[in-house]
């Protein structure tokens, strides 16, 4: 265990401690914790980087599954710095700002901020694992926590889709990365990420390539929101607004990319590679900022907008592959797409975190987020409209902020593909400046909506007459540093190009590193007229055209059909197996247990009968056995005759005297058999329990009275008749097989001289197997114990068939009544009885019967 | 439970009850050496006492033996419990016994074993058992 | 007497298991006793019968019973009072809350009676 260990795992740490604290300092916001936990794994996170500036990687190692080879290895190099940073830095922020956000007397804030804390230690050990293995396990623990906190609000029907959804797609994607993970395996024999890299060429040739290639590019693509799989992110946005902030724009979307970036090493230089990643991510772009336009809702098109930047910089992740095939000059011209892809992941997490605070905001303080009601919120909310007007001008790639320096290098980037003539780009590749030019656009167009909708222009009528007022400065403090970065990368972007983009991007393309040179990375605010610049400017034109005709061409959008949409898909195909599952279930899961012992006793069958008839050690010793005395044969006879009578008793009365006989049968048999102890007991017990049944027949007299032999039935006469040939079968099978000497030989030696008792029997009981008799105890209190509720609390519960014990003064909210109503055709199980009050004083004591 | 009113059956089960009894506390202490142990002795006590409750009634059983099962069933556990626990603090596995034969006054030479203990314990939760089953579905209506 | 003793077991557990699948409670419990009566002989039957006294030491015997199949099955015992007195108890229950110890009308009536009664 190292500190990186530590620090990895120190979310789980508080995570588990934020009830006590929030115990021992109820008056603290619980949100404190976690934004300093945040800050102080941001710090210590800094002082890593002169290391990885230098080039020198951190490596810990820590063995966890050692005989499946899983260790559990940190490695910080410049990616897993940048990733760790964002997630540390945004956490951080994001907690300040729930601070205000989160109300501590209306939300369970308990619980939120330990999903926070699960997630964010996910994160930090999905981009610090080197084996793959824990690297899939905190993969799915991002998508596990995303989806409990997207269904926080989980009385709300609409949380409980999305976080569905989410779960479902990203899980989908997950079963993708880990068989493409364990084809890695398969391939190289390693899930190190390390010793992957250096297993280098000779695996493109292997056939599992492709399909392991296209496996972890589901999972990435299903996690980064990437067309056709992006249909979960809008959803999500029903979480908190702190989480969309954290979760579904700065962090776990991105893991995608990360997985991409940290893979691209291995997968780089083919022309599958470049072709999935970067026309993936170049449709995502398109259709993310397309669909973006349409929406009405801050955080819709905040989603939409997401996901188009995830677009982007998934396309330049894809366009900077093509660094692998070139050499010299062209490679580094190729390679500057990978530093721009770092580079707008960190521009982005700083304007969309602004911005989703930002909505954040809004929807706190004027109750709505939906741009058609709101309106001329700049004169009451100057600080914040300050803030978005600075995240949006970033997002819309105008200069002086850091969105249209990573902009303006995207652009260069996809005019570079006209000159490379491989992987038949000759055809295609002008695509790429052609599509992204419509998507920057569509970008421009959103962004000035959101503000110019938001802010500007007249404020609706039921707006007016709210009071609207400024949020507090804890709300606005967060969102305005993010502002202010935002702006700060684009005017002094020597800040980072050095210190934490250029290693990442090395760490993306270590062969540029590796050839001797160094990644391009000296980015500047002005860089001349250069084509991007021309684009930017047509951008510009255009998207103000475009932008101020917005209300006359947007019914376009309704041209398209909403048949056709990959939500109705998912919809459409979650039902329908759903429609499935019940019917495939429904054939063998009737509800009868009768069917299911059968099943069970079935495949009992099956399986022993199998190792019987099959395994060589087995024999059926004849003779040398015990002499029958006709005494025993008496017994033997009874016993049989009884048990066969049982069946066709009429009257359960005589059912019960049938067994009972057989049982003091039993008690002979035992006398016969040399056991004492047994026979005492049997005779006790039988008489007990007959006892009982009678007990229950006084109670009862109308069971009595049901005259009624069993039916017989056919099926279940077989079945019974198979398993006791098969258990004679075992029996006899076991009489003539000796693999080993008795124990019980020791027992007879060690009974007087280490126990002193003579009765082995008993020494066995108390003393040999002592564990074994006080369990046995346990078991019977909590079978008397459960008779006892049986009879004497039974009112406490609510009714027979309901498992759910009624919680009093349970308020939920009428959608989620009117579902449970669709589910179980009632009012639930919240529903209250009308004896309820008075149960509670009855039978409630335990003395009560005194 | 039945009302009895068998004058017969009264009267010999009154008699019959302690026999049974004395039996049932001659297998307890005689478990270690020959037949019998706490399951057994626990099994004939609850017996004797079922016998009493079916030729009288439940309310005689409580009368002659005002105890609450429940709570007789958690202090056998709990002797069970504690004899193994015993065995902790001389530095030896859970549940080991010792044992050791003294001279004692009347009785001679006696073997006193902390299994005994352990054994009470179970024999405690037998009964508890046993007749907590058995008072609940006899006193139901 | 093995063999003979091995044929009871099979009868007593195909015996057992009919019950066991029948549609009655109250047979379904008797069908456990039964099966439990099997097992315990299938025990003793299986550790050979062949004699030697009674597990009691210091008797003037040399040749015992297995002692360790009789402490399992004094347990068995046990525990199988515990278990036929808890599923007697529940069919008594069923019984009395809805009419019957019919497995499948059991099914119906609970459903129906969960529906009747909100």
């Amino acid at each position: 265990m190292s500190l990186l260990h530590l620090l990895t795992l120190s979310p789980f740490l508080i995570a588990a401690l934020i009830p006590l604290l929030g115990k021992a300092v109820p008056r603290l916001h619980k949100g404190w914790f976690v934004a300093a936990l945040s800050a102080a794994l941001f710090t210590i996170l800094l002082g890593y980087s002169a290391d990885i500036r230098g080039g020198s990687p951190v490596i810990e190692s820590f063995d966890w599954i050692p005989t499946l080879g899983i260790s559990f290895t940190v490695y910080l190099d410049g990616l897993s710095l940048l990733f760790a940073l964002l997630i540390t830095g945004m956490g951080a922020l994001v907690a300040v700002y729930s601070v205000a956000y989160m109300n501590p007397e209306e939300e369970d804030l308990t619980r939120f901020y330990i999903l926070l804390l699960i997630f964010m230690g996910a994160m930090l050990g999905l981009v610090l694992s080197d084996n793959l293995l824990t690297l899939y396990g905190f993969w799915e623990l991002t998508s596990v926590s995303s989806f409990l906190l997207i269904g926080y609000n989980h009385a709300k029907h609409r949380s409980r889709y999305g976080a569905l959804k989410s779960l479902l797609i990203t899980m989908t994607g997950g079963v993708g990365l880990l068989s493409g993970f364990i084809l890695l395996y398969v391939m190289s024999g390693t899930y190190r990420i390390r010793e992957l890299f250096e297993a280098g060429a000779p695996l493109v040739s292997e056939p599992l390539f492709l399909p392991a290639m296209l496996l972890i590019l589901l999972g990435a693509f299903t996690k980064s929101a990437q067309y056709p799989f992006h249909i979960w992110l809008p959803d999500a946005m029903e979480a908190p607004t702190p989480v969309s902030a954290y979760l579904h724009s700065a962090t776990m979307v991105k893991a995608g990319l990360y997985l991409v970036a940290r893979l691209s090493p291995i997968f780089a230089g083919t022309s599958e590679w470049f072709w999935f990643v970067s026309l993936g991510g170049l449709v995502t772009l398109l259709y993310g900022s397309v669909g973006a336009v349409k929406q009405t809702d801050l955080k819709g098109i905040l989603a939409y907008s997401t996901i188009s930047q995830l677009g982007l910089i998934m396309c330049l992740l894809g366009l900077s592959s093509l660094a692998g095939v070139f050499d010299g000059e062209e490679r580094l011209l190729y390679a500057a797409a990978g530093t721009a892809a770092v580079f707008h992941l960190l521009n982005h997490a700083a304007f969309k975190g602004a911005l989703f605070m930002v909505a954040g905001i809004v929807d706190h303080e004027a109750g709505t987020r939906d741009i058609r009601k709101l309106g001329g919120l700049v004169q009451v909310m100057p600080v914040t409209f300050t803030i978005s007007a600075f995240g949006a001008l970033s997002m819309a790639g105008l200069p002086p902020f850091g969105g249209f320096l990573s902009k303006e290098m995207f652009l260069e980037a996809v005019i570079e593909p006209l000159h490379a003539g491989i992987f038949r780009l000759e055809t295609w590749a002008l695509l790429f400046p052609v599509i992204a030019w419509i998507a920057s656009v569509f970008t421009f167009i959103y962004s000035a909506l959101l503000v110019v909708r938001t802010f500007l222009g007249r404020r609706q009528e039921a707006l007016s007459e709210a009071k609207i007022h400024e949020a507090p400065p804890l709300m606005l403090i967060p969102p305005a540093l993010l502002a202010v970065l935002a702006l700060a990368l684009g005017l002094f972007p020597g800040l980072v190009a050095y210190s934490l983009i250029r290693p990442a991007a090395e760490a993306i393309l270590p062969i540029v590193q590796a050839s001797g040179e160094r990644m391009p990375s000296d980015i500047k605010l002005w860089h001349g007229f250069t084509p991007a610049l021309w684009m930017t400017v047509g951008i510009v034109a255009t998207g103000t055209v475009l932008a101020l005709t917005a209300r006359r061409w947007i019914g376009l959008y309704s041209l398209f059909p909403p048949r056709l949409s990959i939500n109705r898909l998912y919809d459409a195909s979650l039902r329908f197996f759903e429609r499935i599952t019940v019917r495939v279930t429904s054939l063998y899961m009737n509800g009868s247990s009768r069917s299911y012992v059968k099943y069970i006793l079935g495949f009992m069958l099956l399986v022993l009968g199998f190792i019987l008839f099959n395994s060589t050690g087995i024999t059926f010793r004849v003779g040398a056995y015990a002499q029958i005395a006709p005494y025993e044969w008496f017994i033997l006879l009874g016993l049989t005759a009884s048990a066969l009578s049982v069946p066709f008793a009429k009257s359960r009365p005589v059912a019960i005297i049938l067994t009972g006989a057989a049982g003091y049968l039993m008690t002979l048999m035992f006398v016969f058999l040399r056991a004492p102890d047994l026979a005492l007991t049997q005779m006790v017990v039988e008489s007990i329990s007959v006892t009982l049944y009678l007990l229950c027949f006084y109670h009862l007299p109308k069971l009595r009275t049901e005259r009624q032999a069993a039916k017989f039935r056919l099926p279940n006469f077989l079945v019974a008749v198979a398993v006791g040939v098969l258990v004679t079968l075992i029996s006899l099978a076991v009489l003539g097989t000796n693999p080993f000497d008795p124990v019980s030989d020791y027992y007879v030696r060690e009974s007087y001289e280490s126990a002193g008792g003579k009765n082995i029997v008993n020494v066995i009981l108390v003393d040999f197997r002592g564990f074994d008799t006080m369990l046995e105890i346990m078991v019977l209190g909590v079978a008397s114990l459960g008779i006892y509720n049986m009879i004497k609390l039974r009112r406490k519960a609510t009714d027979v068939g309901s498992r759910h014990v009624t919680h009093e003064g349970e308020e939920a909210d009428d959608e989620a009544a009117r579902l449970r109503k669709a589910q179980y055709g009632h009012d639930g199980p919240d529903a209250q009885p009308e004896d309820m009050p008075q149960s509670r004083t009855e039978g409630g004591e335990p003395d009560a019967e005194r | 439970m039945p009302k009895g009113n068998d004058i017969f059956l009264q009267n010999v089960s009154k008699v019959v009850v302690f026999i049974i009894l004395a039996f049932a506390l001659y297998l307890f202490f005689t478990g270690h050496g020959s037949p019998g142990g706490g399951f057994i002795a626990g099994l004939m006590t609850a017996g004797a006492l079922l016998l009493l409750a079916l030729s009288f009634d439940i309310e005689t059983v409580r009368k002659v033996v005002p105890v609450d099962y429940k709570l007789l069933t958690a202090a056998g556990l709990l002797i069970a419990l504690c004899t193994g626990t015993g065995a902790l603090f001389f530095g030896e596995p859970f549940l080991k016994h010792a044992f050791g034969y003294f001279d004692l006054p009347l009785l001679g030479k006696t073997e006193l074993h902390t299994a005994l203990i352990f054994d009470l314990g179970v024999y405690l939760a037998v009964i508890g058992v046993t007749m907590t089953i058995l008072l609940t579905i006899g006193e139901d209506n | 007497m093995e063999v003979i003793a091995a044929v009871v077991v099979g009868i007593l557990f195909a015996v057992g298991i009919y019950l066991i699948l029948t549609q009655d409670l109250l047979r379904i419990v008797l069908g456990t006793s039964l099966m439990t009566h099997a097992v315990h002989l299938l025990l003793m039957a299986m550790a050979g019968l062949k004699g030697g006294a009674a597990p009691l030491l210091d008797r003037g015997k040399e040749e015992f019973a297995d002692p360790l199949p009789q402490a399992l099955i004094l347990t068995s015992i046990v525990i199988n009072f515990g278990i036929t007195a808890f599923f007697l108890v529940l069919s008594y229950r069923a019984y009395q809350k809805l009419d019957t110890t019919d497995m499948d009308q059991l099914r119906s009536e609970s459903s129906r009676h969960r529906g009747r009664s909100r």
